[in-house]
């Protein structure tokens, strides 16, 4: 849980008053310097040195994904050995252990879906009701959100296991999809992108109109909000595609497994007493379990970068 | 008024849900819970549980568990036996201590290795097998592994493989450089001495600290650090065993004859197939590891009795080993138990051990025909099991682990880690390792004597 | 983020407090509203954040002995996390790496931005994506990346001692390990950070760049004076997210333990110090009370970098 899952500092009302308009038409938004700069061969070069610098290390997970085993610990890391089997070992992850890497494979995809979606739609209902209501108390729930984040996870997995243990929910995909329920950074997110991105008119409208409020925001709000909300949810999706440490701690059963840990499993085999080492099947594996991800980001990427630019795109 | 109201209801509301969440853990948590289901019957009352429907739960890593169960399925068709892997030596158990904690969750069998038995025993976590009439079993296995499982005058496991310590070596290293097979301590350090002045790249050893080795190497020397008493524990890493074990491998620490490579990396097992690493100071369960994983050294490796202090000595010490016990929160005791057995002192439980590589602890197999006479390829052809039988003979009797011993083995590396890089004495090491366990037990209650 | 320079309705009190307001009935009535839409969120967290982080209050106010059972020990653990060397040694290491990596991986982050939002790059997109890929990589992958990328004799830095005749430092020695990890972190997080100020510059109006134009300015003014500003809040959201990460460093390290056992101790960081106490030791008291020690200390050093970053604003 060391990872950034994020939480907001800076409430809304540290913005500072504001220099800069949204732009009147998005077509007209240009890239900044001069609009006809030439393009630079240096400054190429140089970011292609930070591509190599952040590519590498998944390129020596794909090359050496092509190994065996025995080919793993005799051949230079960076570049193919002799013999290349690839698709041995794709079909080798798929079928070892009864298939475990395919029920693996299931479990995460419902830990996403189930997780990620339910942490963005409660982000999203969370982050609107920040944004568009004035109730007391709101600067306290952000505070409170902020400082149980701060504290580290690792510390909390005892605790959390034991309450989890009392309430029966240990070794089951709920002990898995409840904390990753939570994610400041999507409710943060969703609080600041909503209050540009929902004009407060509209919500007057459709009020005069007599809709009510949770009507208003599943056909009028959630449209306005999806790039943040798509946002949410690719980053959601990661945290949870990944998630190790909780998984760990709560799961004694391994059918219930998410790749993570399952992978892990298989490392471990190789330093057992009498344990079969699957070196290749471990790395092929990885790489495998990155591709849905990297998928996810190719296919929402025009969501993405546009959710990010809060109040830059009106719909 | 209504402003504040909803402020001031909500956080009474959470700080009640706390409050009511917080107690009721506080209550739950606090002291282990009693298991269910008899913790002692007759063999007639196993058999009978066994022929009724139930099922276990089993947590193991070693891969012949699997196996195992699945022949006591097909014995016994009316039990299911669940094996699940949750993590391999100190992850299990941590979530066992986890399960304890909580009261529930634990399974009905788990896989212990012997050192930390006795901190199971401690919480009493563990059924005496002796309610089964399990005590009976003592003539089967060796004395050195029983003792590791019995406790004043209970058994709470059944030993399942063990590993005396023996010395696995490259015969090719040693042929290359001229050198006889060390027989002791003093002709050890030699060797290291010529074939590392020889080659900076070649090691007699890889030594980065780690506490089961230490603990084992003090144990060969006749060392007896840990006094375990009920809740007084005396602790003297400084005794006679201990120094004469630093005195020689001080040698070759400040000499830096020792490669600094982690175990079961991926570097440590290209070192032992590239021989670089020439001789493993380890449990006899390991030539399952070195086949699969040091192919390149495949037809080099031999293995021969621990070197000596004393010129004629056989002493030996025993590395790793597990052992399979029932747990007290177990509601199916007898069917457990019965699983145990099977698994360990029964004919087909132990046959399948050791097709998937343990070693046996059980003295009939060790005196086998077949067994001792067996001469992998990969050894040469050295008939290796006499070797390694005739070492299980020879263990140092009495050994006592600490009732925290799994702790204590984690922090090692905190007062080891600048001895090895420095090249400096360990006996600093094991004083200030000495007096951070002590003051660990006495953080737990135990009285400690640090000697 | 590009929240902090966004439009002046985010005040306090949020949506519309300044238009002529309709009866309080209505009033109320959204106000309750708005906590309906909240609810379902603070409910979940209450009862998968609130309730371990008070019951790990509760715990660290007593200690449970393997003999003697639990006792109520009051302050006591306080008392002694604040004594124990370990773990001012694990604080101090986190602060160091804080001040070093930190800044580093966001300057070449805020460097990757500004060189994408340039316009001047070629196949920019392929940048983006590739230099966020390190994010989506689960640690469990990492370990075995790096694992084999630092070693010395095999690995590639041993590959390229001998390809190039070098020496190279042991990445996995006591001395190099802090950078090691330093540097698993910053591949790891640059181009999350990238992304978020890309976003950022992608929200500046075009009419500043137009005035500037006009102005003659060139490329680095327009960069200090324009863009640097626009971005400020992102820049605080971005430390302030670094900091808690910082502080709560735990999963690189624990990856490279095994492969350098003696430069990766115990207490390497105060959350794997705290995590050892509680999974190796059992010691759920102690260690409940150095992770509330922790967030607090998280909590100020956040809570002042947000100060400093928003004065500059003011």
């Amino acid at each position: 849980m060391s990872t950034l899952t994020g939480s907001p500092v800076a409430t809304p009302d540290d913005a500072t008053p504001s220099r800069r308009r949204a732009p009147k038409d998005p077509a007209r938004r240009r890239t900044a310097g001069a609009p006809r700069e030439k393009r630079s061969t240096l400054l190429t070069v140089v970011m292609a040195v930070l591509l190599i610098y952040s590519v590498l290390p998944l390129f020596w997970l794909l090359i050496n994904s092509t190994k065996t085993q025995e080919a793993l610990f005799d051949s230079f890391g960076l570049w193919f050995s002799g013999d290349f089997v690839l698709f041995d070992n794709i079909a080798q992850v798929f079928t070892y252990g009864d298939g475990e890497f395919v029920r693996w494979f299931g479990n995460t995809v419902l830990y996403v879906v189930v997780g990620a979606g339910g942490a963005t739609l409660l982000a999203t209902l969370a982050g609107y009701g920040l944004a568009k209501f004035d109730f007391p108390g709101k600067k306290a729930v952000f505070a409170v959100v902020l400082g149980a984040v701060a504290i580290p996870g690792t510390a909390l997995a005892v605790p959390t296991f034991l309450m989890f243990s009392q309430l029966g929910l240990t070794n089951t995909p709920w002990a898995i999809i409840l904390p990753s329920l939570i994610s400041p950074f999507g409710l943060y997110l969703i609080w600041t992108y909503a209050i540009d991105s929902v004009p407060n008119e509209i919500l007057e409208a459709a009020r005069m109109d007599g809709s009510s409020e949770l009507r208003t925001f599943f056909t009028i709000s959630l449209r306005l909000l999806s790039p943040g909300l798509i946002t949410v949810l690719l980053f959601t999706m990661v945290a949870t595609w990944n998630n190790y440490f909780l998984p760990l701690i709560m799961l004694s059963d391994s059918t219930w497994y998410p790749l993570t840990v399952g992978l892990n499993q298989w490392n471990a085999q190789s330093t057992t007493v009498g344990g079969e080492p699957i070196y290749n099947l471990v790395i092929t594996g990885s790489f495998l379990t990155i591709i849905p991800i990297v998928v996810a980001f190719l296919f929402l990427q025009k969501y993405w970068q546009s959710g990010l630019t809060a109040g830059g795109v009106k719909a | 008024m209504n402003r504040s109201l909803p402020r001031a209801a909500k956080r009474a509301a959470a700080f009640g849900v706390g409050l009511v969440l917080v107690g009721s853990l506080a209550a739950c948590s606090s002291g282990s819970s009693g298991g269910a289901g008899a913790d002692s019957a007759s063999a007639d009352e196993i058999e009978a549980a066994l022929q009724e429907d139930s099922t276990i739960t089993v947590w193991a890593w070693a891969p012949a568990v699997e196996p195992i169960a699945e022949a006591f399925q097909e014995k016994y068709p009316n039990v299911t036996v669940d094996v699940q892997n949750v993590g391999t030596g100190a992850d299990q158990y941590t979530k066992l201590q986890n399960a304890i904690k909580a009261g529930k969750g634990a399974p009905d069998v788990a896989q212990i290795e012997y050192f930390a038995i006795p901190q199971f025993t401690l919480g009493e976590s563990l059924a005496d097998l002796g309610g089964f009439g399990y005590d009976e079993l003592e003539d089967d296995f060796t004395p050195s592994t029983w003792n590791a499982v019995t406790q004043d005058d209970g058994v709470y496991a059944l030993p399942q493989d063990s590993g005396p310590m023996a010395m696995f070596y490259r015969q090719d290293v040693f042929d290359k450089y001229g050198l006889d097979v060390p027989t002791t301590w003093d002709e050890y350090t030699a060797a290291a001495e010529t074939m590392h002045s020889a080659d900076p790249n070649q090691f007699i050893t890889s030594d980065t600290g780690d506490a089961g080795f230490t603990t084992s190497m003090i144990w060969q020397a006749g060392g007896h650090p840990y006094e375990v008493d009920g809740e007084n524990v005396t602790i003297d890493l400084q005794d006679e065993g201990a120094q004469r074990w630093t005195s020689t491998w001080n040698t070759l620490v400040e000499n830096g004859s020792l490669a600094q490579t982690p175990g079961w990396t991926d570097e440590w097992f290209r070192g032992l197939g590239d021989g670089s690493i020439a001789t493993l100071l380890t449990g006899a369960w390991m030539p399952g590891n070195l086949t699969a994983q040091a192919a390149a050294g495949s037809g080099q490796w031999r293995v021969a009795p621990m070197p000596q202090y004393e010129e004629g000595d056989t002493a030996t010490a025993e590395n790793g080993g597990s052992s399979v016990a029932v747990m007290q929160q177990s509601e199916n005791k007898l069917v457990a138990a019965a699983f145990t057995k099977f698994a360990t002192a029964e004919e087909e439980g132990r046959q399948i051990s050791f097709d998937a590589g343990g070693f046996p602890s059980t003295t009939a197999d060790l005196e086998d025909e077949e067994f001792l006479a067996e001469a992998p390829e990969y050894f040469g052809g050295q008939k290796i099991n006499e070797v390694l039988a005739d070492a299980a003979t020879n263990v140092v009797p009495d050994w006592q682990y600490l009732p925290f011993q799994v702790y204590a083995n984690s922090i090692y590396s905190d007062s080891a880690a600048s001895a090895y890089t420095n090249g400096t004495s360990l006996d600093p090491v094991l004083e200030a390792w000495g007096e951070a366990s002590a003051a660990y037990g006495e953080q737990q209650g135990f009285t400690v004597e640090v000697k | 983020m590009t929240t902090t320079t966004s439009t002046t309705a985010a005040r306090p009190g949020g949506a519309g407090p300044r238009r002529p307001e309709a009866a309080p009935p209505r009033r109320d009535r959204r106000r309750w509203t708005g906590w309906g839409f909240v609810l379902p969120f603070l409910a979940v967290f209450l009862v998968v954040l609130v309730a371990p982080v008070l019951y790990s209050v509760y715990l660290s106010v007593f200690e449970e002995r393997l003999i003697g059972g639990n006792a109520f020990v009051g302050l006591d653990n306080y008392a002694r996390a604040l004594g124990d060397p370990q773990f001012w040694d694990s604080l101090r290491r986190v602060a160091l790496f804080l001040v070093v990596q930190v800044p580093i991986m966001l300057v070449i982050a805020l460097a990757a931005a500004l060189a994408l939002d340039s316009a001047r790059l070629r196949a920019s997109s392929l940048f983006r994506i590739s230099i966020f890929l390190p994010y989506a990589v689960p640690a469990v992958v990492a370990a075995l990346m790096w694992g084999f990328i630092y070693g010395k004799r095999f690995g590639l830095v041993g590959n390229a001692d001998q390809a190039f005749g070098l020496d190279l430092p042991d990445p996995l020695s006591q001395s190099w390990v802090l950078l090691a990890i330093g540097n698993i972190v910053t591949w790891e997080f640059v181009g999350y950070n990238m992304l978020i100020f890309y976003a950022a510059l992608r929200v500046i109006s075009p009419d500043l760049y137009e005035a500037a134009e006009l102005d003659g300015a060139g490329q680095f003014r327009i960069i200090k004076d324009i863009k640097l500003p626009a971005i400020r809040g992102a820049l605080v959201i971005a430390g302030i997210f670094s900091v808690i990460g910082s502080f709560q460093l735990f999963n690189e390290p624990n990856i490279l333990q095994t492969l350098a056992p003696n430069a990766i101790n115990s207490y390497f960081t105060p959350n794997m110090y705290a995590y050892n106490l509680s999974f190796a030791g059992q010691q759920y008291n102690y260690s409940a009370a150095i992770a509330i020690l922790m967030g607090l200390v998280t909590m100020i050093v956040a809570y002042v970098v947000q100060l400093s970053g928003n004065r500059k604003d003011k």
